[in-house]
């Protein structure tokens, strides 16, 4: 297991060097988006409209942050990760026409992604789950806010962090993937699982 | 005599707490589970989890974005003087606590999708109620139970002659099926009973008892030792990375179960277990956890 450190925006040189199982820290700009965020920024790069934001080299957050508004800033008050699987449906196209690096998540991602971050150089890492409060500590400042229509949880907010992490990396620019490999392991240790209940398994 | 508006307070601090501060005993069972874990990958996500519960600590802030769904256990005597109106003082506290936690609001109503923006609505809070014949005090237990664990518990009924064996199969492939899911290391609850309600009801209480902590017919607990050891030797580790703790604890409640039925139930809770509880008298609130609560002024 290595660590690094890494800050945006992020070339594809950096982001290979990534292996499964390292730990990364990111500074820098972090966009976040869920389910909707993903919708409107595929529409808007198939009608050609400009986004509001570059994502290239950026890392990208599946998050609904809990935010408050203090005078006219915002502010993080908790920033956890949000399941990735339901982004599965968008995340390569959102990665090749992107050029996002980094994507910070939780609960693992399927091949589709693996083969994405294989091919255009990116990585899928998670973020500790339920670890609200210190993601949110890790936010030095709101930037912007775009698409405020989509919903709080659902908004584009444009984060500075500083050393934000630790991020696992579960799928590298390679497309292996670490859950499926601790799979593999935990299918095996089932039957050892068994045994120590007392049951009997036909091997 | 503690007021309404006393206790209404109270009951406020308590769920807002709750949110904010990590049992005592989770807190050991996960700097534990850090020191003996020997995977560099799985210590990293140990420290983490334990860093975020010290930032909700200092920073006052809650230590998971998800409020969870608020679940209340009322043991109350029939002579209790708020009885008849605690349900009300139950659900203004929570509004209270949500507002100056602040805690995400989580009810949603299930036809329309629609956000309450409180977490209270339909039958929500939750409230069991048990009274107590013969006694004027009330204990009242809070529970924020995560939404992401909840997606792998269930409840099933077994043919009895399958026996308690398949009971724990069940509770062990129910870990092994949700992996990173219900964000390990988790605490794993299994009741036992006649119908599916009650083993499910069993099984959630079962969540709520303390780490470590054994029940009290031996045969029983020499079962959740197995358990906990089973489920621990599949290897998810925290948040399934690999690693020797997929569960801080395993515990098991029963009651009698039908001759024809054997409903299972299993609970299964994220590391953020969330639960706290205080005592009520005629003229005194005391925090059975979180008990710097109490030091608080009047």
């Amino acid at each position: 297991m290595a660590e690094y450190h890494l800050s945006t925006p992020i070339s594809e040189e950096q982001v290979r060097k990534l292996k499964i199982g390292d730990v990364l820290f990111v500074s820098g700009t972090v966009l976040s988006s869920r389910d909707a965020g993903h919708r409107r920024t595929l529409e808007y790069l198939n009608e050609r409209k400009p986004l509001p934001v570059n994502f290239s080299g950026m890392a990208l957050y599946h998050v609904g942050p809990v935010v408050k508004k203090e005078g006219d800033r915002w502010k993080i008050v908790s920033a956890g990760p949000t399941t990735s699987a339901r982004l599965e449906m968008y995340e390569a196209e959102f990665i090749e026409k992107t050029g996002v690096r980094v994507i910070i998540g939780k609960g693992g991602m399927g091949s589709k992604t693996a083969e994405a971050c294989k091919k255009f150089g990116a990585v899928y890492t998670i973020f500790t789950g339920g670890a609200g409060a210190l993601a949110a500590k890790a936010v030095e400042e709101v930037e912007k806010v775009e698409w405020l229509d989509l919903g709080v949880p659902e908004a584009l907010w444009v984060m500075r962090v500083k050393e934000f992490g630790p991020l696992t990396v579960v799928i590298d620019s390679e497309g292996e993937n670490l859950y499926d490999k601790v799979k593999k392991q935990v299918e095996i240790n089932l039957k050892k699982a068994y045994s120590i209940i007392g049951l009997r398994t036909e091997s | 005599m503690i007021s309404r508006d006393k206790l209404r307070d109270k009951i406020a601090r308590m769920v807002s707490a709750t949110a904010i501060y990590l049992r005592e005993d989770v807190k050991e069972a996960l700097v534990k589970a850090y020191d003996k874990e020997g995977s560099p990958v799985a210590k990293s996500v140990f420290k983490s989890i334990i860093d975020n519960v010290k930032v909700a600590e200092d920073e006052k802030r809650p230590l998971c974005q998800d409020t969870g769904t608020l679940v209340f256990y009322v043991k109350a005597g029939e002579s209790f003087h708020l009885l008849g109106e605690l349900a009300s003082i139950i659900k203004e506290a929570t509004i209270e606590a949500t507002l100056f936690t602040p805690l995400r609001p989580n009810a949603v109503d299930v036809i329309t999708g629609k956000n309450s923006g409180d977490n209270t609505g339909e039958r929500i809070p939750w409230i069991e109620w048990e009274i107590v014949p013969d006694c004027d005090e009330a204990e009242i237990t809070v529970m924020l139970k995560g939404g992401g664990s909840e997606g792998p518990s269930l409840a099933k009924t077994i043919p009895p002659g399958l026996g308690v064996k398949e009971a724990l199969k069940m509770a062990i492939d129910t870990i092994f099926e949700a992996g990173a899911k219900p964000c390990p290391p988790v605490i794993l609850g299994v009741g036992l009973g006649p119908t599916g309600d009650i083993a499910m009801s069993l099984a959630k209480k079962a969540i709520i008892r303390r780490i470590g902590k054994r029940n009290p017919r031996a045969d029983v607990a020499e079962l959740e030792d197995k358990l906990l050891q089973a489920v621990n030797a599949l290897g998810w580790g925290p948040h399934g990375v690999g690693g020797c703790t997929t569960a801080l604890d395993a515990h098991i409640e029963m009651a009698h179960r039908h001759p024809a039925a054997l409903a299972v139930g299993i609970a299964v809770n994220c590391w953020a277990l969330r639960t706290s509880a205080l005592r009520v008298t005629k003229d005194r609130v005391e925090f059975l956890t979180h008990k710097s609560l109490n030091l608080e002024g009047e």
